[in-house]
């Protein structure tokens, strides 16, 4: 079974379980941090004064224990990371937002969940807290108006996670976060034995039992490491509706069949359909993308294609439909394995390459000549001059060809709205 | 030695308060229950988006033409979308209710105001809602609060969340000293 489960992957009245299942972790939320003492706010302010460090303990034991969990799953090949949200990374606003949010944790003592925790429990200053937070996002939503541009670019880096940042293994960064965790606990512990004056004698030692435990399973992740595009790309499944009953094909069995080759006349008929947003993806060299390419086609050279696919998860539209071509199809095929595995949805590939929509838009522009010498996913045409999109057929005209018949390949797969993960 | 020692709480809902779990056992237990989520779900845990989307029902109940002027409010809350449909709404109640329920088995559930020693009640609850505001404000500009951003997307290891988590604890302690009444 791939996690996380398809069906529970968004909120939707027409599967309830899903408000029961995200009720149910609520609820787990909730309990945690009552029990942890979140929902004491006087608590949660001695963290600020070195007394007691319990706020940061118990954040980042969670943190710790959900990350080796979490990499630890992926390794194995259990949970498909490209599922996962991850939080948009936008400086500009992120780092603001947190300093305002730091001055409203000091002031009032809460965050928005402890308060949850503590107004649940009777705490009627946790219920100021909760109130005033509805205030706060109200005027949020009146102010945003405002800024909206800054808020929405400024710094927009789009999916960025730790691993990228410092071109590190994600296993490697998982230990070095898992270290300086411990480091920074038993730094608090010394705080609160010196500032907090607590005699910390009475400690439990299964606590230095659970700190070798989580070392070692951040090592076996390390030890693991990531699934390779090779294993994530033989778990790959799409289904096909057959005569009204959904078949399911391997990634193979999807070439084999030809169900992902669309043809030229399909590739230029995308553009003209409200439903798909098409993005041709063009991953020859830059010298034959040069002589001649499909107009607003990007060039992504095959060997530097791993290096687009976090835009290609995190940027265009949820309807984005990616029509990788080569000269033929072999280096397209190629393409098409590689972002398949990536979890890049909706990939085609242009049936017969460039050289097949020469020859069904071009076939009578006297400015080509056949290349009689040329091998596979070689251009079959020569050109005069490297116009790029120069040429008529580059852009056939939607007038003239306005009726064109074609077997639809493309079965548009809407990934979930990732405007919706997160905190919203 | 006659001096009596408290009696210790007992029953499924004693009358005083147990003592909290021991931070790294309740971090373990929230770190378990944040992979489950991540994993079933490919969601994390959160509650500020929560906040404003309730907000934003309450303003479509109100006042639908408002929703139409204000982009922000449209994205949830516009045409025929409703602003509740969304899983942080469930997470959010849960939360609430699994609070109550944590409260009521541990002899937690008493209506108190927990403060610092040296402030009035009312001035703790002014205060308090003042964080709120405040707070609320700050984590819809950074798209999430201390679960959203910190929890969740620390432990994705999202390079956003690890310099929102850095800003809201760097602002609070640079804070700290000059709000100590509060609290001391």
């Amino acid at each position: 079974m791939q996690f996380p489960l398809q069906s529970f992957i968004a909120v939707s009245a027409a599967n309830p379980w899903t408000y029961v299942l995200f009720g149910v972790i609520g609820f787990a939320f909730g309990f945690t941090l009552e029990m942890s003492g979140f929902g004491n706010s006087a608590k949660l302010a001695a963290q600020f004064y070195f007394k007691e460090m319990t706020v940061l303990k118990v954040m980042f034991t969670a943190i710790v224990t959900a990350m080796v969990l979490l990499f630890g799953a992926v390794g194995l090949g259990i949970l498909d990371f490209s599922q996962v949200w991850v939080n948009t990374t936008y400086i500009a606003s992120g780092v603001l937002g947190g300093l305002i949010m730091g001055v409203g944790f000091i002031v009032g003592g809460f965050c928005p969940t402890t308060s949850l925790a503590s107004a649940s429990t009777g705490k009627i200053d946790g219920m100021m807290f909760m109130l005033g937070g509805f205030v706060g996002a109200f005027l949020f939503g009146e102010t945003e108006q405002y800024f909206t541009q800054w808020y929405n670019n400024a710094g927009y880096l789009g999916r960025l996670t730790l691993d990228q940042v410092f071109h590190l293994p994600v296993g490697v960064v998982v230990l070095i976060i898992v270290l300086m965790a411990l480091f920074m606990f038993w730094g608090s512990e010394q705080l609160e034995r010196i500032i907090g004056k607590k005699d910390m004698s009475h400690e439990p030692k299964l606590r230095l039992v659970g700190a070798g435990a989580l070392v070692a399973v951040a090592l076996a992740v390390v030890f693991i490491g990531q699934p390779s595009l090779d294993s994530r790309y033989a778990k790959l499944t799409f289904t096909r509706t057959v005569n009204g009953e959904p078949v399911t094909y391997t990634a193979d069995q999807m070439l084999e069949n030809r169900l992902v080759f669309i043809s030229p006349a399909e590739a230029f008929k995308a553009q003209y359909n409200q439903s798909m947003n098409p993005i041709y993806l063009d991953v020859r060299s830059e010298a034959d993308y040069n002589l001649y390419h499909i107009q607003d086609a990007v060039n992504v050279p095959l060997d530097r294609l791993t290096e687009v696919v976090p835009t290609l998860l995190s940027e265009p539209p949820a309807n984005s439909v990616f029509v990788v071509m080569s000269n033929d199809e072999t280096a397209a095929v190629k393409a098409w394995k590689t972002l398949s595995a990536s979890s890049v949805p909706n990939v085609y590939i242009l049936e017969g390459g460039i050289n097949n929509w020469i020859a069904f838009f071009g076939k009578d522009d006297p400015q080509f000549q056949p290349n009689l010498n040329a091998g596979d996913d070689q251009l079959r045409y020569t050109f005069t001059a490297a116009l790029g999109a120069g040429y008529k057929s580059c852009s056939p005209s939607p007038i003239e060809y306005e009726k064109l018949t074609f077997a639809q390949k493309i079965v548009l797969q809407l990934k979930r709205d990732k405007s919706g993960g997160g905190c919203g | 030695m006659t001096t009596a020692t408290p009696a210790k709480p007992r029953g499924l809902f004693p009358k005083t308060p147990k003592p909290y779990v021991h931070p790294y056992f309740g971090g373990m237990v929230l770190g378990i229950v944040l992979f489950l989520a991540l994993l079933l779900t490919g969601n994390g845990l959160g509650s500020s988006g929560a906040t404003s989307r309730i907000d934003a029902a309450i303003v479509d109940a109100i006042s639908p033409s408002h929703v139409d002027n204000n982009p922000y409010l449209l994205k949830m809350a516009g045409g025929d979308k409703n602003p509740l449909d969304d899983w942080i709404v469930p997470v959010f109640f849960g939360a609430l209710l699994g609070g109550f329920t944590s409260g009521l088995f541990n002899g937690r559930l008493k209506f108190e105001t927990t403060k610092g020693p040296n402030i009035s009640v009312r001035t703790r609850w002014l205060v308090a809602f003042l964080g709120g505001v405040i707070f609320l404000y700050g984590a819809r500009m950074a798209r999430g609060c201390t679960s959203g951003q910190a929890l969740t997307g620390g432990t994705t290891l999202s390079a956003g969340s690890w310099l929102i988590m850095f800003s809201i604890f760097g602002s609070a302690y640079a804070l700290a000293y000059f709000v100590r009444k509060l609290w001391n």
